[in-house]
């Protein structure tokens, strides 16, 4: 049952085939067989799982109306606020906090009935590319465990692609949802900023951060998109308007005369060869399922990189700036007569690590007087520029496309310790975070090179997330008709059992 | 080209209150030397005709209705607290001494 997708889970169980807590417990020992070698959890929450599935089960023994997912098991990346249940944003700083309050995400989830297994693994407050960033040491890559698993939102993905949890969910600054999908040959979704409510989300860059659905298949993306989003009065930026039909065009999947344009800049040179050879090959099955393939230029993209990784650290080092030992997470250094000031900087000398540290340390810097016109306010109008980029590339195309990274998975250790060659794994989905837009990457197979999962990114313009949804899914029933399985099948076996 | 002296970064590190190892400070001046290099690149076309972006929707300022709804209690606020000390946060001395 454990290799279903959530929409497959979900129709079992409103059957009465399986019920909520049988379910929750298979996953439950999945975890416990291959979480030693995956590291996808932080937190597993047997017992609130447990409980919150008899539940479930005893409101549909009762007759009671329930929602699309009620019953399926989910996994929460550790930045999201839980009541009652660690959140450590895989910091040090907040080792064993445990939150007064539910994040409206969450809040939304139980709404639902969506059952909460634990908190994923991550890079310390979303900064990286790998899950090597977590305080609590890396998550590996079900498809190959010496490779990193994609980040920040490492732990959600692997524990999909090891088959942990049908659902996730990621949140997604500059590709912290897409780019571990890429890599892990599973499904991730950014919506539009403003979508889904950011209360409860433990802010890293404010203007970027985005909390979004993720899963293996993009009908189940779609079904966890419309469980999470919508209007939240607790969220200053969040949009007041109907929530996109992403689940109707998921299930309609239709692409005919729509145009996708491929983004010109976002390929060629620094992408790997079967990083191209997919992408080329997913173009040509969507022109085969009736859209129109047109090339646009975004002549401001490659000033992208540059700009986030100042707007990103100035917002950070304003951000973490409430980490300050005084009203929850670590203190260190409270001895008789100690200042203040003295347990603010031993605690955060202790509770971050090395690129948290250098992230703020950059952010300061860029918002310093003197340097704020050079650095932060020059990436502002850069930001500009790409976001007139998009506007101008979506008066020729519905939606826009890529590869989402321009690699596979990397191996554990092998870039971190050259943050600039970590930074580029971005390269592809940062746009989409400068603009507000909607970023979606799904499987379109293996590169030849190296046999691991390649990601297609696709992108749609502010609340008409529905676009990508049709898109990824025309696609997807494409790629699947010509693998004849999920392309997760092709996935080493973990803990001697598929 | 840009770069950060290792005092440049002593005195970020303490404007940002995180105390630093003196490899910490090396390493970092250097990192920043090649960093700086990069993001500078943001320079070469934010031409002063270009209005800057601080956040991707139009907002105005938001308001809501002020109406009382629930809200932590303070057993829940101080929950997560280092220290507590009469249903408030205790908390290392903040003024210097007389």
């Amino acid at each position: 049952m454990i290799r279903n997708n959530a929409s497959e889970m979900a129709a079992k169980l409103s059957a009465g085939e399986i019920t909520s807590v049988e379910l929750t417990q298979q996953h439950l020992d999945r975890i416990a067989l291959v979480d030693g070698e995956v590291h996808a959890f932080l937190h597993v929450d047997t017992e609130g799982a447990l409980a919150q599935a008899a539940a479930v089960d005893a409101k549909r023994a009762k007759g009671e109306k329930l929602s699309p997912l009620s019953g399926v098991p989910l996994a929460l990346k550790d930045v999201m606020a839980q009541k009652g249940i660690p959140t450590t944003c895989g910091s040090k700083i907040l080792e064993g906090w445990r939150p007064p309050y539910d994040s409206t995400v969450v809040a939304n989830l139980k709404k639902n009935d969506i059952i909460i297994l634990g908190k994923t693994n991550m890079d310390e407050f979303a900064m990286g590319s790998s899950t090597e960033n977590s305080a609590y040491g890396p998550t590996h890559n079900p498809w190959d465990l010496t490779r990193i698993p994609g980040g920040s939102g490492g732990g959600s993905s692997a524990a999909l692609a090891a088959f942990e949890a049908p659902l996730a969910i990621g949140t997604d600054t500059g590709g912290s949802i897409r780019q571990p999908a890429a890599v892990t040959g599973t499904v991730g979704v950014k919506p539009t900023y403003g979508g889904v409510s950011r209360f409860g989300l433990v802010a890293f860059s404010s203007s970027l951060d985005q909390a979004g659905p993720c899963a293996r298949t993009v009908l189940d993306t779609a079904l966890l998109h419309e469980a999470i989003a919508g209007h939240d009065p607790k969220d200053a930026t969040s949009i007041n308007a109907p929530v996109p039909q992403v689940v109707a065009a998921a299930k309609a999947g239709n692409v005919k005369g729509m145009k996708i344009g491929v983004v010109k800049e976002l390929n060629g040179d620094g992408y790997q060869s079967g990083v191209r050879a997919r992408f080329e090959e997913s173009l040509e099955l969507l022109a085969k399922a009736g859209a129109e393939i047109v090339e646009v230029s975004a002549p401001n993209f490659e000033y992208a990189l540059a700009a986030y990784y100042l707007i990103a650290p100035s917002e950070c080092s304003s951000n973490l700036a409430r980490f300050d030992a005084m009203r929850y997470g670590l203190r260190v250094g409270d001895v008789d007569g100690a200042s203040a000031e003295s347990v603010m900087n031993l605690t955060r000398e202790a509770g971050f690590g090395k690129e948290v540290k250098r992230r703020i340390i950059l952010g300061t810097y860029a918002l310093s007087s003197g340097y704020y016109d050079a650095y932060y306010g020059s990436a502002q109008k850069v930001r500009t520029l790409i976001t007139q980029d998009f506007t101008n590339a979506f008066e020729k195309a519905d939606v826009l496309v890529s590869p989402t990274c321009p690699t596979t998975a990397f191996k554990i250790g092998e870039k971190a310790n050259d943050p600039l060659a970590m930074y580029l794994n971005d390269i592809a989905t940062i746009p989409v975070n400068m603009a507000g837009i909607g970023g979606m990457s799904l499987p379109s197979g293996l590169a030849d090179e190296d046999g691991l999962p390649v990601g297609f990114q696709i992108m749609s313009p502010v609340m008409k997330d529905e676009r990508m949804y049709s898109v990824g899914s025309a696609l997807e029933a494409a790629l699947l008709t010509k693998w004849g399985a999920p392309l997760l099948d092709k996935a080493p076996a973990m803990g001697g059992a598929r | 080209m840009s770069s950060l002296s290792r005092d440049d970064v002593a005195k970020l590190a303490g404007l940002a209150r995180i105390q630093m190892s003196e490899e910490e400070l090396v390493n970092l001046s250097n990192e920043f030397t090649v960093i700086l290099d990069a993001v500078a690149r943001v320079q070469e076309v934010a031409g002063a005709d270009v209005e800057p972006t601080s956040h991707p929707l139009p907002l105005r300022n938001v308001f809501r209705t002020d109406v009382v709804v629930p809200s932590l209690t303070p057993e829940e606020a101080l929950s997560g607290a280092p220290a507590q000390e009469e249903q408030r946060f205790r908390v290392p001395q903040i003024l210097g001494e007389e």
